[in-house]
């Protein structure tokens, strides 16, 4: 599902590369934690998946996207096949709950009737029934980053990319989002989640991709946070 | 694409920005009269120059030989001159006054003045040859050929006079496109300006979009028709606003040149100036707008 062949990414204002000839594969309907401290590479692996950014280096392929090389105006069609999530939700305040999710339909040309038929029952799994009227202000932080995880997941993408989704969350309320990503996940969309979440890490044992200064240097099976250090 | 989608981000932008798109639409109003006042004038001259020049002729004075001497032009070398004028392709007719004639025509120009009259003499009036050409506009192939030649005093070209009058017409609608090309420039950059704002104040609506795979066409029509609607709007205005200086200053200003300006009538304003307006407005917004988006708005 995802392939990183030999990828280095350098970025014209820093002398060393973000990322140094990381090679990584994901299949699809894995769980996967991208973990290592700030400046590792962690978002700049995600961001190539995106196409925010393109690689200096290598080949990246998602799905059957070769990233890199396709043209500009194809990037819309790649976007379409994941759903991000953010340590800061990225809600539009002036949206209720169910707009907020619905905005990602419309801005994709999605029919009406689609989206009345497809946002209830995305918020239903997200466990949000009762709220589609809030507005995002109205909620607590975890609702609000299930909002966020609805948004990513209504257009039932291949793949959800997590940046730090539990990084404004208390434990509590991070376990609860991790049990859904995990339902997501046995759907069958992959998931990627890029964490500094010790406890989760250990608590899930998933597969666990370490870097360190761009490169892996740990990919482990069943991984935990802080083997051999 | 979904239009009530877009149309509703359209008018949530507009009403978002307001006292900006106010800026935008009314410097948009400013720069469009001005233009379009430029091409009013531009009209008025034409009109003019066309009612102008079908009067307008050359006057070729005779010496004072020929003057007292020749009647009719029969005699040399006023016969050959008038022969050769006539044989010239540039000529429509010539006509012959007589010393007699011309006083004729002296007394009848001044007859306001009588003690003007009383004072000028037939001698004191040189005999001409009235020279009308198919295209009054290439009399200086006439005034070329002729002055100096035997027999001739002089050759008057009314053309000279009314290139004059002209130069200064022009020169007004000059200054106007001036103006307008620089309030044209103040409505640009307003207009970029207001672009990079309302696309600053939705980034993270435009951030949602790219993510979620909208195409450009989708994260970008909604600010490149906010610009477009106030471009349209400014055409609008400045149309109103050419109609209503006709009305309350033109029609007066004009009629007080006792007819030698022409009128600028209702017609004039609205076709061809209303739509060429309308257009043109439309048009520099819509390119200010998406050179603006792909400059500074990532995709």
């Amino acid at each position: 599902m995802i392939r990183l062949d030999s990828v280095s990414k350098v970025y014209k204002t820093s002398a060393r590369p973000a990322l140094d000839g990381v090679s990584v594969d994901v299949d699809k309907g894995e769980f996967v934690f991208l973990i290592g401290p700030s400046g590792s590479g962690k978002s700049t692996f995600l961001r190539l998946l995106l196409r925010e950014e393109v690689p200096s280096k290598g080949r990246v392929m998602v799905s059957n996207f070769d990233v890199a090389k396709m043209a500009r105006r194809r990037v819309p069609r790649l976007r379409q096949t994941m759903g991000c999530v953010f340590q800061d939700f990225r809600l539009l305040a002036n949206k209720t709950v169910a707009e907020n999710v619905a905005f990602a339909l419309e801005v994709i040309g999605k029919p009406k009737r689609t989206i009345t038929k497809v946002v209830p029952e995305v918020l239903e799994l997200v466990g949000l029934e009762g709220k589609a009227d809030r507005m995002p202000n109205e909620l607590s932080g975890g609702e609000q980053q299930r909002v966020a995880i609805a948004r990513a997941f209504v257009n039932r993408p291949l793949v959800l990319l997590a940046d730090e989704p539990t990084g404004n969350l208390d434990p509590d309320t991070s376990q609860d989002i991790m049990l859904l990503l995990e339902r997501i996940n046995r759907t069958g969309t992959t998931v990627l989640m890029a964490t500094h979440d010790h406890s989760i890490v250990d608590s899930m044992r998933r597969r666990v991709v370490e870097l360190h200064l761009g490169k892996v240097i740990r990919d482990d099976k069943r991984g935990v946070y802080g083997v051999g250090r | 694409m979904r239009a009530s989608f877009v149309f509703s981000e359209v008018v949530t932008g507009l009403r978002r920005n307001v006292t900006m798109t106010i800026a935008m639409i009314l410097t948009t109003a400013i720069s469009l009269g001005m233009f379009g006042g430029g091409l009013l004038f531009v009209r008025t001259i034409d009109k003019m120059q066309a009612s102008y020049l079908d009067d307008v002729e050359v006057t070729v004075y005779l010496t004072e030989d020929i003057s007292a001497n020749d009647q009719d032009c029969t005699g040399e070398p006023c016969a050959s001159i008038r022969q050769s004028l006539e044989s010239n392709q540039a000529v429509e007719s010539v006509v012959f006054e007589d010393r007699a004639q011309a006083y004729e025509r002296f007394q009848r120009i001044f007859e306001g003045q009588p003690e003007l009259v009383e004072l000028a003499r037939p001698e004191a009036l040189p005999a001409s040859l009235h020279v009308k050409l198919f295209d009054p506009a290439r009399s200086d192939v006439i005034v070329q050929e002729f002055s100096g030649q035997a027999g001739v005093a002089n050759v008057d070209d009314q053309n000279k006079f009314l290139d004059r009058f002209f130069d200064l017409l022009n020169s007004g609608r000059n200054g106007t496109f001036i103006i307008a090309l620089i309030a044209a420039l103040a409505a640009v950059l307003l207009i970029a300006n207001t672009i990079q704002v309302s696309a600053y104040t939705r980034r993270t609506e435009v951030g949602i979009m790219r993510l979620v795979g909208a195409t450009r066409w989708y994260t970008q029509l909604p600010f490149l028709l906010e610009a477009v609607v106030a471009g349209a709007l400014g055409a609008i205005l400045g149309v109103a606003g050419l109609v209503a200086l006709k009305y309350v200053a033109l029609d007066r200003i004009l009629e007080a040149t006792g007819g030698a300006i022409p009128k600028i009538e209702l017609f004039d304003v609205l076709f061809p100036v209303a739509p060429i307006l309308l257009i043109t407005s439309m048009l520099i917004s819509a390119v200010t707008g998406y050179v603006t988006l792909r400059l500074y708005v990532r995709h």
